[in-house]
């Protein structure tokens, strides 16, 4: 499951004084059942739609009481991108001190792999078997449009960047977020042993480019510096799933291109070109 | 003994040993290991301790140590039952 590879690397940066607010997810399935729960922090499961909401309420609560403990929402991208995103606009909008994790799979992997807005274009899931029509949204420049403190994107491939991550968003007040891209071998039909490689060839060939941007100012990490100078060839990434498979050659150009305007329009905002 | 990272570690829950759903076993190759702990720390199940042994009654069997040992160390052999 990608998520417990991302989930241990979380909890251990965050300590013991944490709770977790988890909604309906990957992670509400092996978090364990009432009163019982795998972790060793305190777990609220809550409705997929009211996760923000609920951390909003329990870091105002942490507050009067005169606690830091950390409150951390760690959803999936379902929770975030879809069902979620009005209480985390509004989260983020008071100011809420808290850090939200999206675990983000690009699809709804824990119903059986149903399309999410986050899922990318071209790839086949069971609502949409002839590819997904439209591209993926766009999470993290809706989370920038609301200038948090502390933004970061992470890959379950680089646990020590995600570590880091996750502990300097933590020493920050007000409202973070990290989006981490957690690769899933059913859903994206490749054999379980290449998770890893999966995650790594994403931030290889530029598909997903981890930064961090500290009260707006964008720092690109240490292994896409070198991907976005030299990206690996598309193809490599694509053809190791079978969710990609029979792409026409006009989804590829318009996903390659995706992908260059991306590596563009960051490296031009780094530079302080635009 | 050398500090190293401080992880959870499986314990038996409502499933029982998870480790009876693995396929393939993952056998190390202690002449080739060089230590690194790059399977540790990538073990979606956290079954790999300081001594970088596996603890079998939990490793599933999903092969990620296997393909990201940089010296080839691990392989993976068909569980007989």
């Amino acid at each position: 499951m990608p998520g417990t590879e991302c989930l241990r690397y979380v909890l251990k940066a965050a300590g013991p004084d944490s709770v977790l607010v988890v909604p309906a997810c990957c992670t509400s399935v092996i978090q364990g059942i009432y009163p019982g729960t795998a972790m060793n922090v305190p777990v609220y499961n809550i409705a997929f739609a009211a996760a923000a909401a609920c951390a909003s309420g329990m870091s105002n609560a942490f507050c009067a009481l005169g606690k830091e403990t950390n409150v951390i929402v760690y959803a999936g991208d379902g929770g975030t991108v879809d069902i979620g995103i009005q209480a985390l606009s509004g989260a983020f909008e008071r100011g809420t001190n808290f850090l939200y994790i999206c675990y983000d799979n690009e699809a709804y992997g824990n119903t059986g792999m149903q399309r999410s807005g986050s899922t990318p274009l071209g790839a086949r899931t069971t609502t949409t078997p002839g590819g997904k029509p439209t591209g993926k949204k766009d999470l993290d420049r809706i989370v920038e449009a609301h200038n948090p403190p502390y933004m970061a994107t992470a890959c379950s491939a680089y646990p020590l960047d995600l570590y880091k991550k996750v502990k300097k968003a933590l020493s920050i007040e007000g409202p973070k977020f990290i989006h981490i891209l957690a690769p899933c071998p059913p859903g994206w039909r490749y054999p379980t042993e290449k998770t890893v490689e999966m995650g790594k060839l994403a931030v290889k060939t530029g598909t997903w480019i981890l930064y961090e941007r500290e009260y707006g100012k964008l720092t690109i990490s240490g292994p896409s510096k070198a991907a976005m100078k030299r990206p690996a060839p598309l193809s490599d990434y694509i053809n190791g799933q079978g969710r990609f498979k029979n792409l026409s050659p006009e989804v590829m150009d318009e996903m390659r291109q995706q992908v260059e305007r991306n590596i563009q329009r960051l490296s031009r905002e780094e530079a302080g070109v635009c | 003994m050398r500090e190293r990272l401080a992880l959870s570690r499986p314990t038996e829950a409502s499933s029982g040993k998870t480790g009876s759903w693995r396929t393939f076993r993952p056998v190390v190759d202690r002449e080739v290991c060089n230590a690194c702990g790059l399977c540790a720390q990538y073990c979606p199940d956290g079954v790999i301790d300081e001594d970088l042994n596996i603890d079998l009654n939990y490793c599933k069997g999903c092969g990620i140590c296997a393909n990201e040992c940089p010296k080839q160390a691990i392989a993976m052999v068909r569980e007989e039952r």
